[in-house]
């Protein structure tokens, strides 16, 4: 789930210590393929989110988006996570089944509270 | 054909009518036209005047375990049986791809173990599942690409009919259907060059050349222009797998043809949300699944498929 972004700048001065600690900071969002569709089809996401597609179908998919990442062949069940640290748009598609497209929109993690290292 | 027959019952005059429709060649077996009874379709394959015949087997998905068909090496297994039982032996075997699931190396070696028990000569194009290997079709190429170029496609000539093997399911683009490539196109412009018009062309591929349905990628992008370049023949035949289902259209001089699949069938078009492995009642499973053969006599201009069902 995406924390929203007020949620996150309220929590974030008190919580810097916190987060260095434990880096929950690295927000996940998922990405479920069934029925040969990416669900949600089009996802918007905070720089820094690792999205992880998880294959629900009965035969294998992959996730691919030329000269951005590259999934192996998923199995059922399977899971490939990618993280996107740089904002823009990101559109992919399944290269066994290109009808099969989806598109991530990454935006600035504005307010930053990346953590300190 | 010239036989005589001493029974006169019922099922030899049915026989007579296959004949006669084999014969004809204008009449092609698809699949609401096939006769039911296989006992019919074997003595009728054994009574066919001399021809040339071989087999299609297509998507035997070796690797599969889901619900669809936990199974698939056994109706692997039992459509080499059929294969086996035929009156007259056929010259040789396509596999249309989809050889394994997964392009694991067991799959590929239970497949091999299995279709080689019905000892004919295996001329095989790969599905989208024999290439996702880490490598993308290395392991592919190594066990089926001996004498053929770029990805695999091939082709060769048996009994005065050319047959061409191409690889469709390579590099293909989002929101796009299979796809063949400039490299293999300009390959087979020069392959069928200067060929005389009137020899039969038999080109054979995983994903439908035609357009079957888009919406779920099935059909091939520059499958067109491919079939450009065969214009000039008089008689071609475009055997297909993938889509789990037999398919058939005749258009001028081509014929399309898709086979069903020995591992497990797929929803017709827009039938379902997906087109994904179709489960279906155990007793029924069989009869969608099967092998093609076709046969070429001479002087005629079409080939006569007859598909095979696992079970009637």
């Amino acid at each position: 789930m995406i924390k929203s972004l007020t949620n996150c700048v309220v929590a974030g001065v008190a919580a810097v210590l916190l987060m260095a600690a434990t880096p929950v900071w690295a927000e996940d969002a998922a990405v479920k393929i069934g029925n040969f569709t990416f669900g949600p089809q089009e996802l918007k996401v905070k720089a820094g989110t690792t999205v992880t597609w998880t294959n629900e179908d009965d035969i294998p998919h992959t996730v691919f988006s030329p000269n951005n990442f590259r999934s192996k062949a998923l199995d059922s069940e399977d899971k490939f996570s990618f993280t996107f640290t740089t904002p823009g748009t990101y559109k992919y598609f399944c290269s066994l089944h290109p009808h099969m497209t989806g598109t991530i929109v990454v935006e600035a993690a504005t307010g930053s509270i990346s953590p300190k290292q | 054909m010239t036989k005589d027959n001493q029974g006169e019952g019922p099922s030899r005059r049915k026989v007579l009518e296959c004949m006669t429709w084999a014969g004809t060649g204008v009449l092609w077996t698809v699949a609401g036209g096939v006769p039911t009874s296989l006992g019919i379709i074997d003595e009728a394959l054994a009574q066919q005047a001399k021809g040339f015949t071989f087999l299609q087997i297509s998507d035997s998905h070796v690797g599969f375990d889901k619900p669809a068909n936990p199974n698939v090496k056994g109706t692997l297994e039992e459509a080499i049986g059929r294969v086996k039982a035929l009156p007259d032996k056929p010259s040789f075997m396509i596999h249309t791809g989809d050889i394994s699931h997964l392009s694991k190396p067991a799959e590929f070696d239970d497949a091999d173990r299995i279709i080689s028990q019905a000892r004919l000569d295996v001329h095989y194009v790969p599905g989208e599942h024999d290439l996702i290997d880490d490598e993308r079709g290395k392991l592919y190429l190594e066990r089926y690409g001996r004498g053929t170029k770029g990805a695999g496609w091939y082709s060769f000539d048996a009994n005065g009919v050319h047959f061409i093997g191409l690889v469709n399911v390579l590099d293909l683009k989002a929101g796009g259907l299979g796809n063949l490539g400039n490299e293999q196109l300009e390959w087979l412009e020069d392959d069928v060059k200067g060929r005389s018009a009137s020899q039969p062309i038999v080109v054979f591929a995983h994903i439908p050349l035609w357009t079957v349905y888009p919406e779920w990628g099935w059909g091939t992008e520059d499958g067109a222009r491919a079939l450009g370049y065969l214009k000039k023949f008089g008689s071609i035949t475009v055997l297909n797998g993938h889509i789990h289902q037999v398919m058939q259209k005749v258009e001028g001089n081509v014929t399309f043809h898709t086979a069903r699949s020995t591992a497990f069938p797929q929803p017709s078009p827009g039938s379902a949300p997906s087109p994904g492995p179709m489960k279906v009642a155990d007793d029924k499973l069989r009869g969608m699944l099967g092998i093609a053969s076709v046969n070429f006599k001479q002087n005629e201009q079409r080939l006569a498929i007859i598909d095979m069902p696992l079970q009637g």
